[in-house]
């Protein structure tokens, strides 16, 4: 499976377009990375924690695009796009949205 | 009085350990960003200039999550009474995003151009207070590999 985020794929041809696909997942922190965090709260930095967190959760968003792409049977995603909105105090909402395409 | 001293220690803390750590992301930031220069990352929806063939192209991303310290938390309240630039925040979003990008960088040594690079910056976890602690950016581009 073609994934980009741009409209065409360089080099190939879009023969079908297939319309949107997406995949979401809500991932909420746990309490041993939050004592963690907030400990790095005071002195400042990245938090690694929640940088894996929300990586594996894009993972698991991006399987679920792919997913729904290959029920309809397409073999590419152009015009991919993110978002993450907090949806409530402690979680994460991340969407990963784009056009399910079939290129030759 | 104890909570005046762990008040007093919790800033000193972030003041000192804080700085240091600023200090050395930065000149880490500099450094790779040095080492990936050659690496062409560009906001252009096609590849930019004569790349030649290429074989395949895919999707490559880079994040990281950034906290601001105990000092820098504090001045930027007192400077919210009074307005103006917050100059906390600025080297916080900075060094959020240049690390993003380098991780994005990172992902992909072999590819010959990252086209169509897009950014995002979200608070994320936000707290009790609605205090922005940390900032989370997605750098997210399109690697192109060529023969």
């Amino acid at each position: 499976m073609i994934i980009t985020n741009t409209e065409e794929i360089p080099g190939k041809t879009i023969t079908t377009c297939l319309g949107v696909v997406s995949g979401s997942t809500v991932r909420a922190k746990h309490a041993g990375r939050d004592i963690m965090a907030g400990l790095k709260n005071i002195v400042g930095g990245e938090l690694k924690g929640y940088t894996e967190l929300l990586s594996e959760a894009r993972d698991q968003a991006m399987d679920r695009l792919q997913a729904q792409a290959q029920q309809l049977g397409a073999n590419a995603i152009v015009n991919v796009r993110f978002s993450t909105s907090s949806v409530a105090a402690g979680a994460s909402e991340i969407y990963i949205y784009g056009t399910a395409v079939i290129v030759e | 009085m104890t909570e005046l001293i762990i008040f007093a220690a919790l800033i000193s803390l972030g003041f000192f350990v804080g700085q240091y750590l600023e200090k050395r992301h930065y000149a880490s930031i500099q450094m790779r960003e040095k080492q990936l220069i050659n690496l062409v990352t560009t906001t252009s929806k096609t590849p930019v200039g004569d790349v030649g063939e290429i074989s395949h192209c895919t999707l490559v991303s880079g994040n990281a999550v950034i906290s601001i310290d105990y000092f820098k938390r504090i001045v930027a309240g007192l400077r919210a009474i009074f307005g103006g630039t917050v100059r906390s925040y600025e080297t916080l979003i900075d060094r959020s995003r240049r690390e993003a990008i380098l991780r994005l960088k990172e992902s992909c040594p072999e590819a010959a151009q990252i086209i169509n690079l897009r950014i995002e910056t979200s608070s994320v976890f936000k707290g009790k207070k609605n205090d922005v602690g940390s900032v989370e950016v997605l750098a997210y581009g399109t690697a192109v590999y060529i023969k």
